[in-house]
């Protein structure tokens, strides 16, 4: 074999990272678990529903919405006329798929056959196979994926909320597209993305398991094209600045109890290499979720209070979402008064941006997030799929891993006075049929 | 990995799973209760309240930040139902020693907040507080409410409530919106106390200590619980056939894209010696999973639907099929559905469809190994069945069953309700 299998050891976390990329540009991940009966492999490109217009060989090409997720459903029918999810299935492997806005994940997990079902995975992920009949039969079954979805709340708010945030930014749309959108996309179609976005140099390939990490790369490079090819670029439009379009937006649907969902552009560029490049981007992204967490966590003051007076039903539903080149900040909950929540919410960051993290506050949460980093460590389908995005995004999970030691409780509250201002929130807010506004 | 089960104190059980394989310990315990329409949101909500404060960590903050300070231990409210068996508890995650900084270990501290939580709730006046009762009251009347959010679930639980409407089964894990309204702090005191005295309890220790030490751990930090007379009768009636001779059928509107078709049958006679790995086969076989008749015919041959699959209750004796579909196909796929059913009792099983579901249950049963929660509610479903089935027994049942086995479920099922969710008509 030609390549140079790297083994990287993470002792804090008790795991071993091998790793490193083939002739062909696909980037492979493999994290041994010795004792461990399942096997986990997810396979992984670069392109997901925001990635509609694209520049590929100096050319600008534009697709309708949905066709990365069409492509997702397609992908499983075989030239031979078989069917790659049958196929798992006999060897008892549990394949499924997803697409993001930004990345398109093939998986299977396994107790028996893994060289088997990784070829499979391998071949029938880079075997295009599309005919205009097995097109159109796709185009009602994701008719009623599309229809599902108009009835899931948390779809809605989402939706509704990117709409406020963002101008013309393709994140905007739904990743599954519309019956409309879909209605539009054609064999030849399926054929062109699936050619210049599944080149291994714009995939990854991630396993878990207890498995020979020589084994995965011997196999990926026998099973693959050998030519590198140019990896597309995306074209989300001209830049869009940390101000939202609009502030708000409410909508009614069938819903117990009102939900509201704030959004907040963050700054997420990579720094010069002067001011630390990706490491500093890195350190940025843990003071984000340490702040968080401190403010918004099951043991902040803010949610403990509104979970007490009755103001919140639920915990809040706090992230950071880096998707398609975009940065939010997203803070949600049910809410029986969601004025209340929001007006406390703003208050709370105010509050700290004035006076600052609790000091004992801070060290309390870094050491309960040594036990949350352990927990996300045990679920394979986890691990894989958040190698995988971060690998797009240009870093490797577990590099972050003994990095959260240097954030500073100072930072946590600088990041809170210099990201989470007023002017950048918009909320989306859903309330029940027949309640008054 | 090493799994004993010892009885602790009178009727309390530990099932001890122990493992190095994981970076997280777990641990659950869990109260056993009949499922009744007045007592099961009261019993849902007791988990709730005893995790709002208990003596010493008397508000949720408190509590939440003696859980940072054991590096990140999660606990939480668990109410599960099993057939007509409603069970209320707290489950607690938390980080292995080796994994710690110093090597610090958690395992007794935790068990130690866990009974504390359990056993010392914060009160006023020896009653558990009015202000935590009626707080966390409303919101399980909005999470009952909340039901409605997720259509897939909530056409599922309104099936059930028509076609169980005189049994117990009727009624949802969380219980019905009237009783819990009903709900007072002095009266859910005494259900409380009424749990802690009569109701066996079922423990589950997934993790890297020994059983002697969690069990030593666990006696101590439960030695206050105040036991009477243990109830044992607890259990589920099972129904041989449909309520009545032709299949009902309940349609409600609402405002949604998509419809629903939940279609609801007994599986009969087969319950007279229900047999766990034969039920699943048939569950797999026809809709459950890629390779399920339902799967391939409703979704992959007739584009239906996105979303079918069937599930089993082998506890309650129940199969419900269901799908979202467009509401002007719904006959097409009911039709369809019973179709599948009738290939499968008349033995028009592929050797292929046969030897997919089995490899199918078998993977499922050796990933179990790999995960704590599959393991704990395994294990769960054994206690509760009295059963002592391992899952290497289980894999070899499971090998033995044959298309006449399968073949067999399926004419033993009859259809009872037939329940449609659809949107208006504009």
């Amino acid at each position: 074999m030609s390549v140079t299998i790297e083994k990287i050891n993470y002792p804090s976390v008790g795991e071993t990272v091998y790793t490193g990329m083939l002739g062909n540009g696909l980037k492979i991940y493999v994290i041994p678990k010795p004792g461990f009966s399942s096997a986990y492999a997810a396979f992984a490109t670069h392109y997901g529903g925001a990635m509609r217009r694209f520049a590929v060989g100096g050319e600008m090409i534009d697709t309708p919405a949905g066709v990365a997720h069409f492509l997702e459903h397609k992908m499983f029918d075989m030239p031979d006329g078989s069917n790659a999810l049958t196929l798992f299935s006999q060897n008892g492997a549990d394949p499924n798929a997803f697409t993001s806005s930004d990345i398109t994940c093939y998986h299977f997990s396994c107790t028996e056959g893994f060289e088997e079902n990784l070829r499979l995975l391998l071949s029938y992920v880079s075997t295009p196979y599309y005919t205009p009949e097995t097109v159109q039969k796709e185009q009602g079954i994701i008719g009623q994926e599309i229809r599902m979805g108009d009835d899931s709340p948390a779809r809605c708010i989402y939706y509704n909320l990117l709409s406020l945030l963002y101008d013309h930014h393709p994140i905007r749309e739904a990743v599954v597209g519309t019956v409309e959108s879909i209605a539009g996309i054609t064999d030849e179609t399926l054929y062109a993305c699936h050619k210049v976005f599944y080149a291994p140099s714009n995939m990854v390939l991630c396993v878990e398991g207890d498995v020979d990490p020589e084994l995965v790369f011997s196999v990926a490079e026998e099973m693959l094209p050998k030519e590198r090819r140019p990896i597309p670029r995306a074209d989300y439009g001209a830049p869009e600045g940390l101000l939202p379009l609009q502030t708000r937006k409410e909508e009614r649907m069938s819903v117990a109890v009102p939900e509201f969902l704030m959004g907040i552009k963050i700054r997420d560029e990579v720094p010069s290499e002067e001011e630390g490049g990706m490491c500093t981007r890195l350190h940025r992204r843990l003071v984000a979720s340490l702040a968080l967490r401190m403010l918004f966590g099951n043991s902040s003051p803010l949610y403990t209070r509104l979970y007490a007076d009755g103001t919140l039903t639920q915990d809040f539903d706090f992230d950071t979402d880096y998707s398609a080149g975009t940065a939010i900040v997203l803070i949600g909950a049910e809410a029986t008064d969601v004025d209340k929540a929001l007006e406390e919410v703003h208050a709370e960051i105010a509050r700290i941006a004035r006076e600052g993290f609790d000091r004992a506050y801070f060290e309390r949460i870094r050491k309960a997030m040594i036990g949350g980093r352990l927990r996300a460590l045990e679920d394979f389908d986890n691990v894989c799929v958040t190698l995988a995005q971060d690998w797009f995004d240009g870093f490797c999970t577990f590099d972050l891993m003994d990095l959260f030691w240097e954030v500073t409780c100072d930072e946590c509250t600088r990041w809170v006075a210099e990201n989470l201002i007023p002017e950048r929130c918009a909320v989306s807010v859903l309330l029940p049929l027949g309640d008054k506004a | 990995m090493n799994i004993t089960r010892e009885n602790l104190l009178p009727g309390v059980y530990l099932t001890h799973i122990g493992t190095d394989k994981f970076k997280i310990a777990s641990l659950s315990i869990s109260f056993l209760a009949q499922l009744r329409r007045e007592t099961a949101p009261g019993n849902a909500l007791i988990p709730n309240v005893l995790c709002r404060g208990s003596t010493h960590y008397d508000d949720m903050e408190k509590l939440s930040r003696r859980c940072d300070e054991l590096y990140g231990t999660a606990i939480s409210p668990l109410v599960r139902r099993i057939g007509e068996i409603q069970t209320l508890g707290i489950t607690a995650s938390f980080p292995e020693s080796v994994f710690l900084p110093a090597g610090e270990n958690v395992t007794q501290d935790v068990i130690a907040l866990m009974s504390e939580i359990l056993l010392e709730p914060s009160t006023r006046g020896g009653l558990l507080r009015e202000d935590y009762v009626n707080s966390e009251r409303d919101k399980l009347a909005e999470a009952i409410r909340s039901r409605i959010n997720n259509k897939a679930q909530y056409s599922l639980i309104r099936c059930i409530e028509e076609m169980c409407c005189f049994e117990d089964y009727a009624v949802a894990r969380l219980g019905n919106l009237e009783e819990c309204r009903e709900i007072r702090y002095r009266k859910l005191t005494r259900q409380y106390q009424q749990v802690l005295s009569s109701s066996p309890v079922e423990i589950c220790y997934c993790g890297r200590e020994t059983p002697e030490k969690i069990a030593e751990c666990l006696r101590s930090a439960l030695s206050t619980l105040p036991r009477g007379e243990i109830d044992y009768e607890i259990g589920t009636d099972v129904r041989m056939n449909a309520v009545e001779d032709d299949v009902r059928r309940v349609t409600e509107t609402m405002d949604v894209n998509q419809a629903r078709l939940v279609m609801g049958f007994r599986l009969g006679e087969v319950m007279e010696e229900p047999d766990r790995a034969t039920l699943s086969m048939f569950n797999t076989v026809f809709g459950s999973g890629v390779t399920s008749k339902l799967f391939v015919h409703v979704r992959e041959r007739l584009q239906l639907c996105y979303s079918v699959a069937s599930i089993v209750d082998v506890h309650k004796g129940t199969l419900f099929a269901a799908a979202g579909i467009d509401a002007s196909k719904a006959s097409e796929a009911e039709a369809e559905i019973l179709h599948q059913l009738q290939e499968v009792r008349d033995g028009n099983i592929t050797d292929e469809e046969l030897e997919y579901a089995k490899a199918g249950i078998l993977s499922d049963l050796t990933a179990m190994l790999d995960s704590p929660g599959a393991m704990e509610s395994f294990f769960f479903s054994n206690a509760i069945d009295g059963s002592d089935l391992t899952p290497e027994e289980y894999a070899v049942r499971v090998r033995e069953v044959t298309k006449e086995d399968v073949s067999a479920v399926a004419k033993s099922i009859v259809p009872d309700l037939f329940y449609l969710l659809r949107g208006e008509d504009k």
